[in-house]
């Protein structure tokens, strides 16, 4: 950052531009889909970028089918759990285009640093979805290989994964491997709730003063648990980006056009080289925060209801349907696909082994350690210490 | 493959025990699809519907609504092949066909602690009430009674006993490990697990006077509770307690009680008004003869001919007007400020079979005698057939408990939390009284009243404590000089 001037960032560019408003006011939204599901052409950032996306309307198509299969698989898992056969599950209900629109506008070099609720964005990363069931059932860690599908493992802890995302980047920035058309950039998903961590302040000033291709990317569902978006922040969150030296933008997270192209291109600033900027995705976590929250308690039936008519899916079957892009015919056909896959998912889940107890120490190390080897070998004495035991 | 399959209640939060039925969403016969909605089901998290795990027709619903329900417990049968004509007695999920009662291995649910029993109960790792296994954080080990396989008989040599000290992994190969049981551990630090330590220090058992029967010759429960109870035979494992119901004792002579529903809720609010209210109590005792009489002349005119008419009415009518002359004793302490109701939502203390239990009369003192006499006899009934509904018990804001049924005078009553008064009424004895100058055996009680300091000076509390007493010592009069 330039001493003395800090509206100009290191990289000779015009930062966001400041507004003297100390509220939250109406969201300045970049939106390429209305809630009614009308096409705009082109939006504009805060920093004067142009926002368009040109899809074909087999992309128009299979964006649509990738919200309803993420959305009924993510029914799906919360019933299980429901059921007594997850321990646990964090639905993503309402934040479907959100995770969808920047998940799609990952190349398959990027990397991906997950909450434990964007099974939309690993659903889009081609790793299976009972992966993160297994998880929530208890019976693995995870299970998915993160440099195979570049998609790193769900993290629990509030914000730690913008440290995770931010040192990663920092490698990749060290490694050259930026710069280019097809270098590499990083993204980290985490909440609204998030930015109130030191962790998340302290990734930005990372990511910000080493110049790390990446894009942090907030999903402002408006609640961290129980706690509203007014106890987190007074000003709109993508401003918070200003103060470290980088742009933001905030994007209808309800509208998965815009939160591709706004991803996509966030991402390819961060792969030429230009550095890391923070997309607040403007949604709203319709369901509760986990299986063990009650929403009911805290928020107010008729917020809900106003944010049921900003639906992420219904604007885009809107859409088609207007566009003539899809007939009756492919919408029943994706319902009974999400159906099919809803009932598969659920057959494998109740499925899945137990795992071996000793498998707990397969993983701590990529090559173990002398003392877990100890370890394991004392643990599986004990085991064959019962009768029935395979020794 | 079974038939008819039965759906025990999950633990739908992280780490919970029971969960209140609050609905039934379908009834017995019903033919339900896959995840449709089938109950609705209050848990101290949410309040959550169940989606049904498999499709067919419902045969049985084993809880009805209001009712708590342990996790684990079946709650609703299912028949899953409803087409299939009856079912064969043989096709049922388990030996026993007599539904609508749960199969009988489903309600074998006594929690076993592990037969290691080293752990304290409650700290973590140890065995909390309900049998769960204490987690710091998350969903914790599952609660169904675990099946343990035997262990094989000891190996002739124990030479690969290892153990980690302070990070290190000390081998112990070179050396047979210790012979626990006759030899003695020399010098060196005491080895013992920390809630072993605990339950030595809790005991009073100095562990260094002890020989250690554990690997390494480290101290075990079992030898600590043998070092108390002088006695070198073998304590029973802990595990052969049971933790659950029933006056039946473990080796250690203690039973362990699960601590939840009323038991708990009446603990938290306890502790709670305890330590956050300076609480004053003040007594009094009055001649009630003329109230008892009262009473007794009520009972005698036809239109109160089928009312119950207890002395606990007249205390509630004496509290309810005292109030209307002294408004601030019916008020909340709300931190910044005092709210002080116009209404009195009458607290009536009442001991259930689920424990104690305060449900309130709303608006008591809009109520005419009559009014207020039928709203106490409906009171009590539904509290004692366990029907009281959460509404009737929250917003009390003045409570009175009649301990004088259980035969004692008086008592120091602790506040209900968010309450500012609560009246403790005594046994109404006949005694020796001084009565217009001579000595005279007069029904006699004694009041007792806990008022909250913050709100309630000792002035307003004695005001309000002696007018209660005016008023039972002469009813008519009371009535007559304030109404």
């Amino acid at each position: 950052m330039a001493k003395g001037d800090p509206a100009v960032s290191s990289r000779g560019r015009r930062a966001a531009p400041r507004s003297r408003r100390a509220t939250t006011g109406e969201p300045e939204l970049v939106q390429l889909l209305t809630p009614a599901g009308e096409r705009i052409e082109s939006a504009t950032g805060p920093d004067g970028t142009e926002y368009r996306v040109d899809f074909t309307d087999e992309e128009y198509r299979g964006l649509y089918r990738d919200l309803v299969l993420v959305r009924k698989l993510d029914a799906e898992a919360t019933a299980l759990q429901r059921q007594g056969e997850l321990g646990l599950w964090a639905s993503l209900l309402g934040q479907e285009a959100a995770q969808v629109g920047s998940g799609r506008a990952l190349r398959s070099q990027d990397m991906a640093f997950p909450t434990y609720r964007e099974h939309g964005v690993l659903y889009c990363r081609g790793i299976d979805p009972i992966m993160p069931l297994g998880l929530f059932r208890g019976v693995d860690q995870g299970g998915w290989d993160p440099n195979e599908f570049k998609f790193n493992m769900y993290t629990i802890v509030i914000g730690a994964q913008t440290l995770h995302a931010t040192g990663y980047a920092m490698g990749v920035h060290m490694d050259g491997r930026t710069g280019t058309e097809d270098g590499e950039a990083v993204i980290a998903y985490f909440g609204d709730g998030a930015t109130s961590q030191g962790d998340v302040n302290e990734a930005f000033v990372w990511a910000s003063v080493f110049n790390a291709p990446l894009v942090f990317f907030c999903q402002n569902n408006q609640y961290a648990i129980s706690e509203p978006l007014e106890r987190q922040t007074r000003v709109p969150l993508y401003r918070r980006a200003g103060g470290f030296g980088f742009p933001g933008v905030r994007v209808d997270g309800n509208d998965v056009l815009a939160s591709y192209a706004v991803t996509r291109h966030a991402l390819d600033n961060a792969r030429l080289g230009q550095g890391p900027s923070l997309i607040e995705a403007y949604t709203y976590r319709m369901g509760a925060h986990t299986t063990s929250d009650d929403p009911t308690r805290y928020r107010i039936a008729s917020e809900v209801e106003a944010w049921q008519a900003k639906d992420p899916i219904a604007r885009m079957k809107a859409f088609l349907d207007r566009q003539q892009l899809a007939d009756e015919a492919f919408f029943a056909e994706v319902d009974e696909q999400a159906r099919a896959e809803a009932v598969h998912l659920r057959e494998r889940v109740l499925n899945l082994p137990d795992p071996q107890p000793v498998s707990m120490f397969d993983h701590v190390y990529p090559h173990g350690s002398p003392e877990l080897d100890a370890q394991r070998a004392q643990f599986s004495r004990y085991l064959e210490s019962f009768e029935g035991s395979a020794h | 493959m079974s038939r008819i399959k039965e759906f025990n209640l999950p633990d739908l939060g992280e780490g919970l025990t029971e969960g209140e039925i609050l609905a039934w969403l379908v009834k017995v016969g019903d033919v339900i699809e896959l995840n449709q909605p089938i109950v609705e089901v209050e848990t101290a998290k949410a309040a959550v519907e169940i989606p049904a795990k498999w499709a067919g027709e419902v045969r049985s619903i084993f809880h009805p609504e209001g009712s708590t329900v342990e996790v684990g417990t079946p709650i609703i049968a299912i028949d899953t092949d409803p087409g299939a004509g009856p079912v064969p007695e043989s096709t049922t999920s388990a030996a026993t066909s007599d539904l609508p009662t749960p199969s009988a291995a489903s309600l074998a649910a006594v929690q076993v602690a592990p037969p290691e029993g080293m752990v304290e109960p409650g700290l973590i790792g140890g065995v909390t009430p309900g049998g769960r296994t204490a987690v710091l954080v998350g969903y914790g080990p599952r609660t169904t009674p675990a099946k343990r396989r035997p262990r094989k008989p000891p190996a002739p040599t124990r030479a690969d006993h290892g153990v980690v000290v302070g990070g290190k992994n000390l081998p112990v190969t070179a050396k047979p490990a210790p012979q626990v049981h006759d030899r003695p551990r020399v010098g060196g630090p005491v080895l013992a697990k920390p809630p072993v330590r605990k339950v030595a220090k809790d005991l009073g058992v100095d562990l260094a006077a002890l020989v250690g029967s554990g690997p390494l010759g480290s101290i075990t429960r079992e030898d600590v509770q043998r070092a108390v109870a002088g006695s070198t035979a073998v304590a029973e494992p802990l595990a052969a307690a049971p933790v659950t119901s029933g006056a039946s004792f473990g080796a250690d002579r203690e039973q362990r009680i699960p601590v939840k529903g009323v038991r708990r809720l009446t603990a938290e609010n306890m502790s709670r008004s305890a330590f956050t209210a300076p609480h004053v109590t003040e007594f009094l005792t009055v001649d009630v003869t003329r109230t008892m009489k009262a009473l007794d002349r009520l009972r005698g005119r036809r239109e109160w001919r089928d009312v119950r008419v207890s002395p606990l009415l007249l205390v509630a009518k004496a509290v309810l007007l005292a109030v209307r002359r002294h408004p601030m004793v019916n008020s909340t302490w709300a931190g910044d400020e005092i709210v002080v109701k116009e209404y009195v939502n009458l607290g009536i203390a009442a001991a259930t079979e689920r424990g104690l239990i305060v449900p309130n009369i709303k608006d008591a003192g809009r109520l005419t005698l009559r009014e207020l006499a039928d709203a106490l006899t409906g009171l009590v009934q539904t509290a004692k057939a366990g029907k009281t509904s959460p509404a009737d018990m929250s917003g009390g804001t003045l409570t009175i408990t009649n301990v004088g049924v259980f035969g004692v005078d008086t008592g120091t009553p602790i506040l209900p939390p968010g309450e500012s008064a609560i009246l403790a009424f005594g046994a109404v004895r006949e005694l020796p009284w001084v009565h217009k100058g001579k000595v005279r055996p007069r029904q006699v009680t004694t009041l007792g009243l806990s008022f909250d300091h913050r709100i309630i000076d000792g002035e307003l509390g004695s005001k309000f404590l002696r007018d209660i007493g005016d008023f039972l010592a002469d009813p008519e009069a009371a009535l007559l000089a304030w109404t």
